[in-house]
This record gives C-alpha cells, structure tokens and sequence, in this order.
C-alpha cells in the first residue's frame, strides 16, 4: 500500500452506520470531487462509542464523533490547510485529554489485533483491498500443502475454540479429516446470541474475506466440498457483506470449481439463523440447517463423525476461521509464540457496560482483567466505583475487584467460576444490582431454554420465580440455599452448553455478592438502589425549584411552585425515575434512599 | 396472493431444509406468517402442516400477526439492560399506548424486544424499522416517537 497517499476512511459498521456515517462519506465525496484524495469506507474500528469515526491517512489523524456539517470543516482546514481540526480530535473521556493520532490512543496502543487486523482498514466491499492486505494468500499457501500438514500446523499453533468451549481447533480439524463418509461439511458459526457481544458481526461487517478464506482452508484440509455460514439474521448488514464477498469470490477463483488452479472445488452459502440463542449449540445448529425446531441433541456421535444431513462436519466460529489463514502464511511457531502456555493467540472482547471506552478490543491472552478495564477501557465510566465484570455472556459469571488481578484465558476464567464465551465483557458499577442482573440473565436463558431437557426447562424457570421474588420483596430466609441446589442440578443434569452453564450467573454472584442477595431477603433494601420495591425518591433540599421533574412526572406526583422548593409524594410516585433523570446534573437534587418503609399501595 | 406464493416457491426445492428459508420469505412479503400460506407451504414441502407450525413457533423471528406500520425493537442485551434498558422500553410502551410487547389497536406500532442489536457501545438501542437509535434517555425515546408520529401524520 502506497504510505503516502492521502486517503480519508470513515467507518461504517453498525454503530456509526447508525450516527450517519453514509451521509458523512457522501459529503466528503462530493466535496472532493476531482482531487486525488480517496475517500473510503471501512467496516468497524472497535469504538463505536465515539463514532462516526473518520481517519486521515498518511498523518493517522483520528476524528471522533464526526457530524454530517462538520465535513466542510475536515475539507477547508486539514485538506486545504493541512491543519488538523482540533475540535474533532479523539477527547480521552476519562483524562479529557484530546489525542490527534490514531495509535497513540491508549484504546489501540496497548492491543493486539490479529483476527481484527483489517477491521477498519479495508473496504469490505472491494475485493481489491482485500488482496492488496494479504487476504487469499494463506489459501495459495495452503492449497501448496498437504491436507495432513495444514492439520499438523493448526494442531501445533495451540489454536483454541473461539466459541467459548476452547476445544482444541486442530484436533477437531484431524478428527474430520479422518473420519468416514461423503460429503463433508464446514460450517462456520455466526449466531452471535450473546447479549452483549459484537465481535463476530464486526469481524464479518469489516473482513468478510479471512472468514471466508479460513473456511476454504479448512474444506481443503478435511475433505468438504460445501460449506454454510450460519448468520443470525438479527445482523443484516453482515448478510449483505458476506454475500457480497462470497460473489465476489467466485468471480476471483476462490471459491467455484478447481480453485486457483488447483483439483479442489469449493462452495460457500449462508443460512440465516432465526433467531434462537440454543442454536449456537452446535448439534441445535446443525438441526436447525436441516429445517427442524433447533434442539440439541446428545453427544456422542460428535458432529465430526456424524454432522449435518448426518455426515462428517466441521464447526468453528468466525474468529476460528479468521486466525487460520495468519497460521497458515506465519506458521504455527508464531502463533504459538503469543498468549499464555495453554491459551494460544489473541482473544476478542466487546467491553461494555459501564465503562469509559465502550468498544471492541483485542489483547493477546493472559493479560489482566485490570489490565482491559483500566488501562484499555479507561476505568468505569464517570468516576463511579467499580463492582463487577460479566464475561462469557448468560453463561458466564460476574466476578468481583478482588479477581480483577487474573489473566485472561481459558482455563483461568473456568476456575474463577466464569468463561471465556465468545467474547462479551460487560463492566458493571455500583449502581448495578447483583441479584438483578442474576435475574436479567435466568430470564434470558429460561426464554431461550429450548425446553428438551427436564433440568434445563424446569430449573431455569425455578430459579428465575425465586430470583424474581427477591428483588420483587418477596424473598424468603432460605431461598439463597435453594436457588444453589437447584443450580446444580441443572448444571449436572442438563443436555447442552445452554442449561450446563445457566447457573454460571446464579452462581458467581451468590459467591461473590451473597451479602446483596441478604440485603434483599432480610432487609427489604437493595444497596445499588435500582430495584424499585426497595427504594423511594426524595427531593432535597438543594432544588432550585426548575419544574422539569414536576412537568415530567407521568403520574402528577411531584408539586411546587416555580422557582421554589418542590415535594414529592410517596404515595403516589411509582418510582419510575424519570425525576432523578431530568433533575439537571448542576443541582442535583434527588436523591435516591433504600431500606426506608414505603406507603402501602392498593394492587392495581 | 396466491402468484408471490409461487414464486417464492420457485427459488426453492420442497424439501424440508427449505422450510425456515421460505417461511423467512413469505414474513418478508407479508411482514407475518398468514395461516393458509402455512397449509400451502406444507403441501409444498410434503411435511405435515403441524410440523411448519413446529418449526415456525420455535424461532424468535416468526410472527403470526401481522405489524404496525413501525416496528420499534427495544434491545434487551446485557449492555443495554445495566444501562437502563428496562426504563426505556417502559417509555416506549407508554408513549404508543401499549401495556406491554405487541401492536396497537390502529396498527401504527409494534413494539417487541430483541435480544442484541450488536451496538452494545451505544447502550441503549432500540430500532425502528431496522434503523438504529443509541444512547438512549427516556426524553430521546418521547422525541424519536413522537417524529415518528408527526411524519405519519
């Protein structure tokens, strides 16, 4: 790539997508128009909390939140000028220091992107950047090796699941490779259903080619000659990329008959997932893509000897895929030179919540969850303390501050009662209730229960009744004890992944924040003051007497005369919040209590 | 009716993995799953019609009456649920005039939750129409709605 070249890249994933970036780059195109700068779009940078993001190349200089009018403004002054537009410039949201160049942004600095290596440096959509970035050139390499070879390298890279299970991707590539029957299958796994978690959509949105070139390698190796992309149909924008890559393949010669010359023969499809979180089990998935109600069922026999349509096939997630063809260009000693002695490579995280930089991020493994959060993530947002951090999405744990100090991977996080998953990590503050977000979660997973199993779909549901009695104020002495006897049962007793690891959020915060849950039961409180039968609102003393909480309230519970002291009535607020949200943050005057008796009310 | 039925079926072969494809193509046709397409479709597929049914109730994405004019998705993800997803969702029930998921009686709105829109940096979201809304605030909610309802007329 000519490092010279003036050339201006405004993201468009999702999240800036959303905040207008289109309009962005057809304004930068029309101003420029003529004039040898190009102007090119990108999937995601990873930090869509300052989108729209717009970078100018050679100088780096990374524009955050960028509006439509603002446009003119990058045209007249950096373009004609040469004089970087201070007010656009990256503001650090904690030190509120501005940072003008891309990698000097502690957010990038200290990551390392392998699997997001061309994510907001390509054009998605064009094939040609995609080949100027080296993608297809692990495939040439590949298609050079023999099948048994491709396997021994991933075997030796360490490479591990980056679904979750981390199951050693190599042994399961050798496992396909040698076992019986015709045809073979490779599916790759892009139902994201995480709550919270955005990693495989910005890898598919911003580098649609590596997926596809880590899944032709791997038909390659194991003997298929069909392979499905199973995409949550939630992700359009990722369907439309995928599709218009995969065309694009076949007109090059990756994907068709005798690819690149060679005797292989190779073919791609997408299946559009409808939409049902137990589908990114692998035998629901497979069930699923036969056309059935996507149950899972019981292993063995293991996909790799009887699949899809019942024939050998192989299984991995988007960012499997994505890492396989650096294995193949770099070797495996290169790989395997980075993360921890177990935990190979480089692991993905959508870091949300309450955090100062919410965004996708990329670390190699072993570094600290301090490490993310801090020096990444620019510590909890607004100066709020921190409680807790969610990884592995509903079938993950929270785990408190005084495990913050653990590496990342994959044996480390089973240990502290969590898991890798595919990649959420949701930052939480105190303001957030513990026993809530136990609740949020067993809500999630009971919906999504596909109901085969007994444990699974009777002991989500149980568990889910006495977490909503908690924090609803019926709690009971006893009922700690209860819901984990119950966990483990379905830990114990379930079919798949999803009912094995429900309890996970049950679990960890009864481990770590059992004196929330006794605040509840026996105390009728709730110390992070958000569930609303535990709290009542008070004015205090400090209101200026605005009005805006008085004209807000949706029930007339709030009275006061302009400019005077305003009052609120218990008896009637219905602790909707939407007062403690308008009072402007200069005068903030309510106050949130809990703990405190509350006026009876009638059942509605 | 009956023509777009057809050709819906020409894109596919009757054969049970093509149910979930085209039951994907008829709700995109007519935005629901109406009763007598489903009988059609298993006689296409030769797969008994309380199979479809099966199948269809089993996903998320299906529905089996039709939407509002605007379909305003509230994100339930995790990110969005620490950052108030619940309070937001709650606003937008209040202001179509709905007492909890579903469509209002002048078939202006549906409103349904969704389990992650994948912009979790822009916690909360919601949607309408496929359109992305982040950074949500009960007051933003009342504005996006009540456009919503100016542009309609």
């Amino acid at each position: 790539m000519d490092k010279e070249k003036r050339q201006i890249l405004i993201c468009r994933g999702t999240g800036c997508e959303s905040a207008k970036s289109p309009e962005i780059q057809k304004a930068l195109e029309d101003q420029l128009e003529g004039t040898d700068v190009e102007v090119k779009f990108t999937g995601c940078h990873g930090m869509c909390q300052q989108g729209p993001i717009v970078i100018i190349e050679p100088e780096d200089v990374f524009y955050a939140k960028v509006k439509p009018r603002d446009v003119a403004k990058i045209v007249d002054q950096h373009i004609g000028e040469e004089k970087t537009v201070e007010k656009l410039v990256y503001q650090d949201p904690t030190t509120k220091k501005r940072i003008s160049t891309y990698h000097d942004i502690p957010f990038y600095s200290r990551q390392k992107r392998l699997v997001l290596r061309n994510c907001g440096q390509i054009n998605p959509e064009k094939i040609e950047d995609s080949l100027e970035a080296g993608v297809y050139q692990g495939l040439e390499k590949a298609l050079g090796m023999s099948p048994v070879d491709i396997v021994s390298e991933v075997k030796e890279s360490g490479l591990r699941g980056r679904g979750g299970g981390g199951f050693s991707t190599g042994m399961k590539w050798g496992f396909c490779q040698t076992a019986a029957g015709k045809p073979k299958y490779v599916l790759c796994n892009a139902d994201e259903g995480d709550p919270g978690a955005f990693m495989d959509r910005s890898v598919l949105e911003g580098d649609p080619h590596s997926v596809l070139e880590g899944m032709i390698i791997a038909g390659f190796a194991i003997g298929a000659e069909q392979g499905y992309i199973y995409c949550r149909a939630e992700y359009p924008l990722a369907i439309k990329r995928l599709q218009i890559a995969i065309d694009q393949a076949r007109e090059n010669g990756f994907l068709g008959k005798k690819i690149l010359g060679s005797k292989f023969s190779f073919d791609i499809e997408i299946f559009h997932g409808a939409g049902a979180f137990v589908c990114g089990e692998e035998t629901a998935l497979i069930t699923s893509i036969e056309g059935n109600r996507g149950m899972p069922r019981s292993r063995p026999p293991y996909p790799a000897n009887e699949g899809l349509y019942g024939k050998p096939t192989l299984l991995n997630n988007v960012k499997t895929y994505t890492n396989i063809p650096l294995i193949i260009t770099n070797g495996s000693g290169w790989f395997s030179d980075i993360g921890t002695e177990k935990s190979k490579g480089t692991a993905v995280f959508a870091l949300t919540g309450k955090i100062a930089n919410s965004g996708l991020i990329e670390v190699p493994m072993g570094v600290t969850l301090r490490e993310i959060i801090y020096d990444i993530g620019g510590g909890v947002l607004n100066g709020k303390k921190f409680k807790a951090v969610q990884t592995g999405g509903p079938s993950g744990g929270c785990l408190p501050e005084s495990l913050l100090d653990i590496p990342v991977d994959y044996d480390s996080l089973i240990e502290a009662g969590s898991m890798m998953g595919s990649g959420g990590m949701v930052v939480m503050d105190e303001d957030t209730c513990m026993v809530d977000v136990a609740r949020y979660f067993l809500d999630f997973t009971e919906k999504e229960s596909c109901g085969k199993c007994v444990p699974c779909r009777v002991g989500t549901k149980q568990m889910l009744t006495i977490l909503e009695d908690i924090v609803e104020g019926r709690g009971r002495p006893g009922d700690i004890e209860r819901l984990e006897e119950i966990a483990w049962g379905v830990k114990l007793g379930s079919l798949c992944g999803l009912g094995q690891t429900a309890p996970n959020p049950v679990l960890t915060t009864i481990r770590y924040f059992r004196d929330e849950y006794e605040a509840h039961i026996y105390n009728h409180s709730c110390p992070a003051k958000q569930c609303k039968e535990f709290i009542t609102f008070h004015i205090l003393d400090s209101c200026v007497g605005c009005g805006l909480c008085r004209k807000n309230c949706p029930v007339e519970a709030i009275s006061g005369e302009q400019k005077e002291l305003h009052t609120l009535d218990q008896d009637i607020c219905i602790q909707c919040g939407v007062c403690y949200e308008v009072c402007p943050p200069k005068v903030f005057s309510i106050e949130i209590r809990t703990g405190e008796e509350r006026p009876v009310k009638e059942a509605a | 009716m009956e023509s777009s039925l057809e050709t819906i079926f020409s894109n596919y072969e009757g054969k049970r993995e093509n149910i979930i494809p085209i039951l994907q193509k008829v709700q995109e046709e007519y935005t629901y799953l109406p009763d007598d397409m489903m009988a059609e479709i298993a006689k296409y597929t030769r797969v008994p019609a309380s199979d479809i049914y099966g199948v269809a109730t089993f996903y998320a994405q299906f529905r089996f009456t039709p939407t509002g004019k605007n379909i305003v998705s509230v994100c339930r993800g995790t990110a969005c649920h620490v950052r108030g997803a619940p309070r937001i969702f709650e606003e937008v029930i209040n202001q179509v005039g709905l007492e909890d998921e579903g469509t209002t009686e002048d078939m202006e709105y549906t409103v349904e939750t969704v389990a992650c829109v994948g912009c979790c940096a822009l916690a909360p979201v919601m949607t309408i129409n496929e359109e992305v809304h982040g950074d949500l605030t009960k007051q933003k909610v009342r504005k996006l709605i009540q456009a919503k309802g100016e542009e309609n007329g």
